[in-house]
């Protein structure tokens, strides 16, 4: 049965790419001594699995990985899987901290399969709190939003609006990081994973977008882009990958209790 | 407007605070770096956070070094040397140690326009607030790197023009053996070994600071408060040239005739430092694990440094003379602590020829029955010998994994290779590449040089009859097989036989290459592989210049030329005329052909090798005469024990079994060697006839 991991991913650390992360995982499972499995033939390879990949340069509050255990080794009792998370945390780089584990059932479909959307936290440099709340105000009145991204070197144009499930401003109180004397505006945003996982730079370019023609002087520049829940949607009921954090009916953002 | 989202936690911007422990001397930059990460790639490369790294305690009492490899953070991470250093600077109670890589050319423009300078990746610190910035050279190629990293640091590039709010710049590594070309812009040297001569010049400035600091106030705005030696620089450069293994070029007169010091008290010649033991020193302890992936991205353990081949093309074989193995108990506990620790799931054994350790056998054997490696971890050894035994041992330990196996014959044919005094024989090649196949492999890499001294082209063309035939061996086992020939071009190395050789010209080379492209044409599973003849003669250039190619790399330098060993950025162009403005050419500073009496511009370094010993050797190569290996065969006095009393140490004189062992020499029977043994014997060493920690008597017959 397939160990979950979830895990957050904050400050310098965000630099590392999702393959950095899958390698510093690999390293610090063989320290803590789990049996994972690995892939058979001549490369063998463990058996991990991390759903969406996170952008480069972006933080997560809600990564996850499936581990699959070795039937041939010694199990690890399904008592002692809560405890995991203190031991791999102490051995993952500084940055990078498990905050809940649980068992996931055999036949459940991988994580990239089962994640339906995510709701991200979205800072900007160089744009005022009333002036993003129009770009917000604007793209939310659309009915398509078409974005240029490239792909396999061409450029191809895509409507960003249906991916946008909610936009909401935040507090500029609620800024992280040290104090700036910029403007600093933030705000929150879920994002759909289907028919592929939307990324915070291309709801960023969607609101310069807005702004062509009309709105503030200045686009605004992404800071800092935090992942803080992921979300499986199955017959009109939202949850998280793992328990412990239950989501409540509706659309509203929700309030984290880290269980650590 | 929604509100009450408490999301992002605390804990952000706890991590974005610089390291508590810098001292008030040092300020981070991380507020300045951190918004330039987003406009660059691989980003992770500036933000340091490996396992192993150092907080370093940066006090008043303590000297701090800044390690730097000038060339990208991937590529310079892994380098063993670094790290060995890194480690016992900080395990000095008087001395710390940061790192710093060479910055992209895209971090490079970002910084600049921030007005950013060069940092160290522990604490962001500013280059310039260390007391050293210390280079490895490990490869000429990166010299113009060296230049921008100084410049970088904001300091001017030339020594001469540095003052006491400058760090020193010190370099060391394989290209320190001629430092010349570097000559005007390092501050000193060090010659050899590292490991001992970082704690002398610790011992010397501390020691100087101390002084000073006693004898004048300090003085906050020239920041002599730190650096209380730093105010008179000649006097300390003086200092410094007094330890052994460091040369100080502002101490010494760069003549046609010779460099020769200016001060009495200064060596004429400067020795290279050897350190006798290499059990004493079991680094690095911690390997630093990087967050991103690099170069040799596994751990690594050196087996032992020095090599007695002989091989006359090969500068790191001549100048880390003698062979010192490490105790086979102290490898296995390397490894198994080492990859409990660091969670890696690779080894590798290193060395200049791994295959000629003692106990390798014995080794390898522990590491992959060790069931706390659950049969996870692979072994590879780089720089194999050429022949079965070594297949043999790497079908046991590529279990895991099988990736291709790698051979380097290095001369198509065997003229050619007693030239070069590697002595594989056909039938060597043969029965490695028939074992290999017969195994499971189905690919083959093969290293070789053209260029070389005395090639003629039935030499050159030698290289595809020697790939065809380990094709064709391989097509009886496999239906598909691809065996790579991968040909560098031969440059001529300072303290070698080779270092009179006037080296191949570019359209020579060239010439060469189409010749192997035409020959290899349409053979089926043979694929040749060359390097850039261009760059090969700018290597030359600074291999064997002598001081004034420093004024050519410099205004390579200052019209952009950084990145040089990296295809995209390398400009030949950039080199032809800093050169020419420079009155130089390639034909006289790379391609002329030197005489017995001429003197050469690293002619007061000295890696120990008697000037002679290394003439006869150039003459034996002219008259394709090997030498055999003087591990197995008498002394043949090169200098490098007998010249600092040390000798080469090892578990064994009697190589581990098979064939020729590439020395072309019947070695069914050991003989009387010059060598020290390992207190004990690992298993598979035979120890037959001699009793254990009893130095061999020299035999004094000279060459047999």
């Amino acid at each position: 049965m397939p160990v979950r991991f979830r895990f957050s991913k904050l400050g310098r650390i965000r630099f590392t790419s999702q393959r950095d992360v899958a390698r510093m995982w690999e390293r610090a499972l063989r320290r803590a001594d789990l049996p994972v499995a690995h892939t058979r033939g001549f490369s063998p390879r463990p058996r991990l699995s991390f759903g969406l990949a996170l952008p480069t340069g972006c933080e997560s509050l809600a990564e996850y990985v499936d581990v699959v255990l070795d039937p041939d080794r010694p199990p690890v009792p399904d008592e002692e899987v809560g405890g995991l998370a203190p031991v791999v945390s102490r051995l993952l780089p500084e940055g990078i901290e498990v905050d809940a584990v649980g068992l996931v059932d055999r036949g459940a479909v991988s994580l990239q399969q089962e994640v339906t959307s995510c709701t991200w936290t979205i800072w900007f440099r160089a744009v005022t709190h009333s002036a993003l709340g129009e770009l917000v105000a604007s793209m939310l009145a659309r009915e398509q939003v078409p974005i240029v991204r490239e792909r396999k070197g061409t450029s191809v144009l895509d409507d960003l609006r249906p991916s946008v499930l909610d936009l909401a401003l935040l507090s500029p109180a609620e800024a992280p990081g040290a104090p700036t004397t910029e403007p600093v505006a933030g705000l929150m945003a879920e994002l759909a994973t289907r028919p592929r996982g939307v990324r915070p730079g291309e709801l960023v370019s969607g609101l310069v977008a807005m702004g062509a023609g009309g709105g503030p002087a200045q686009p605004p520049v992404l800071d800092r882009a935090c992942r803080t829940q992921q979300w499986i949607e199955c017959d009109g009921e939202r949850r998280e990958p793992l328990g412990g954090r239950p989501g409540a009916a509706g659309r509203a953002p929700y309030a984290l209790e880290r269980a650590s | 407007m929604r509100t009450g989202l408490a999301i992002l936690p605390a804990t952000t911007s706890v991590l974005q605070d610089p390291p508590s422990t810098l001292g008030a001397r040092m300020q981070s930059l991380w507020p300045r770096v951190e918004p330039l990460l987003s406009q660059v790639t691989k980003p992770a490369r500036y933000i340091g956070g490996e396992l192993g790294a150092r907080s370093p305690e940066h006090g008043c009492a303590s000297l701090a070094w800044l390690l730097v490899y000038p060339d990208t953070y991937e590529i310079g991470l892994p380098n063993q040397g670094l790290q060995i250093l890194y480690e016992i600077l900080n395990e000095r109670p008087d001395s710390v140690a940061e790192r710093a890589y060479a910055p992209w050319v895209d971090m490079e423009a970002a910084m600049r326009r921030a007005g950013v300078p060069l940092f160290s990746l522990e604490s962001t610190a500013a280059a310039r607030d260390f007391d050293v910035m210390a280079f490895n050279l490990s490869a000429e190629l990166v010299y113009t790197n060296v230049l921008n990293l100084i410049d970088l640091a904001g300091m001017p590039v030339r020594a001469e023009r540095r003052g006491p709010d400058d760090p020193l710049v010190i370099a060391g590594g394989h290209c320190a053996f001629n430092p010349e070309p570097l000559a005007d812009f390092v501050d000193c040297f060090v010659i050899g070994d590292g490991e001992e001569v970082v704690g002398e010049i610790t011992d010397v400035l501390a020691n100087l600071g101390a002084d000073r600091a006693h004898a004048s106030p300090p003085d906050d705005r020239t920041g002599s408060s730190h650096r209380g030696w730093a105010a008179d620089r000649d006097g300390v450069l003086r200092s410094l040239s007094r330890i052994d293994g460091v040369y100080v070029p502002a101490c010494y007169e760069a003549h046609p005739s010779g460099v020769v010091p200016r001060h009495d008290g200064v060596p004429d010649r400067v020795e290279k430092r050897t350190i006798g033991d290499l059990a004493d020193w079991p680094y690095p302890k911690r390997q630093l694990v990087p967050l991103i992936e690099v170069v040799h991205d596994r751990l690594n353990v050196e087996l032992f440094r020095g090599c007695t081949r002989g091989c006359r093309f090969c500068q790191a074989g001549m100048i880390t003379r003698p062979a010192r193995e490490r105790p086979a108990d102290q490898v296995r506990t390397m490894v198994g602590e080492g990859l409990r620790r660091t969670g890696y799931d690779e080894v590798a054994l290193t060395s200049l020829s791994s295959a000629d350790y003692s106990g390798i056998e014995g080794v390898v054997t522990s590491i992959i029955e060790d069931p706390a490696c659950s049969g996870q971890v692979s072994v590879s050894l780089p720089s194999l010998r050429v022949d079965a035994f070594t297949v043999g041992i790497s079908a046991q330990i590529q279990r895991v994994r099988r990736t291709g196996l790698t051979f380097a014959p290095e001369g198509g044919t065997w003229r050619m290779r007693q030239v070069i005094n590697k002595l594989i024989s056909e039938e060597d090649l043969y029965s490695a590449v028939d074992a290999a196949f017969s195994q499971g492999w189905r690919r083959i890499k093969l290293y070789f040089l053209i260029g070389l001294p005395t090639e003629t082209d039935e030499d050159t063309l030698g290289i595809v009859c020697l790939a065809e035939q380990c094709v064709a061996i391989g097509l009886r086992y496999h239906k598909g097989v691809t065996v790579t020939a991968s040909v560098g071009g031969f440059v001529p190395k300072p303290q070698t036989p080779f270092q009179w050789f006037g080296q191949n010209t570019i359209e020579e080379l060239t010439r060469k290459i189409h010749l192997l492209r035409d020959a290899s044409r349409g053979v089926r599973g043979l694929k040749v592989r060359w390097h850039d003849a261009r760059a090969t003669a700018v290597e030359g250039l600074l291999s064997r210049g002598d001081r004034r190619i420093g004024s050519v790399i410099e205004q390579v330098w200052r019209n952009g030329g950084t990145f040089q060993e990296w295809s995209e950025h390398f400009d030949v162009d950039l080199w032809r005329t800093a050169l020419a403005d420079h009155g130089g050419s390639f034909e006289d500073a790379v391609y002329r052909h030197r005489t017995e009496d001429e003197v050469l511009p690293w002619d007061h370094i000295s890696a120990g090798l008697h000037r002679d010993f290394l003439w006869g050797e150039w003459l034996d190569a002219l008259g394709a005469h090997g030498l055999p290996d003087c591990r197995w065969t008498p002394c043949y006095d090169c200098g490098a024990c007998t010249g600092f009393g040390v000798e080469h140490v090892v578990a064994s004189a009697v190589p581990p079994a098979g064939g020729s062992q590439g020395t072309g020499q019947d070695l069914a029977s050991g003989g009387q060697v010059p060598v020290r043994f390992l207190p004990t014997a690992p298993s598979g060493a035979d120890p037959a006839g001699r009793s254990e920690d009893r130095p061999v008597a020299r035999a004094g017959e000279g060459r047999s």
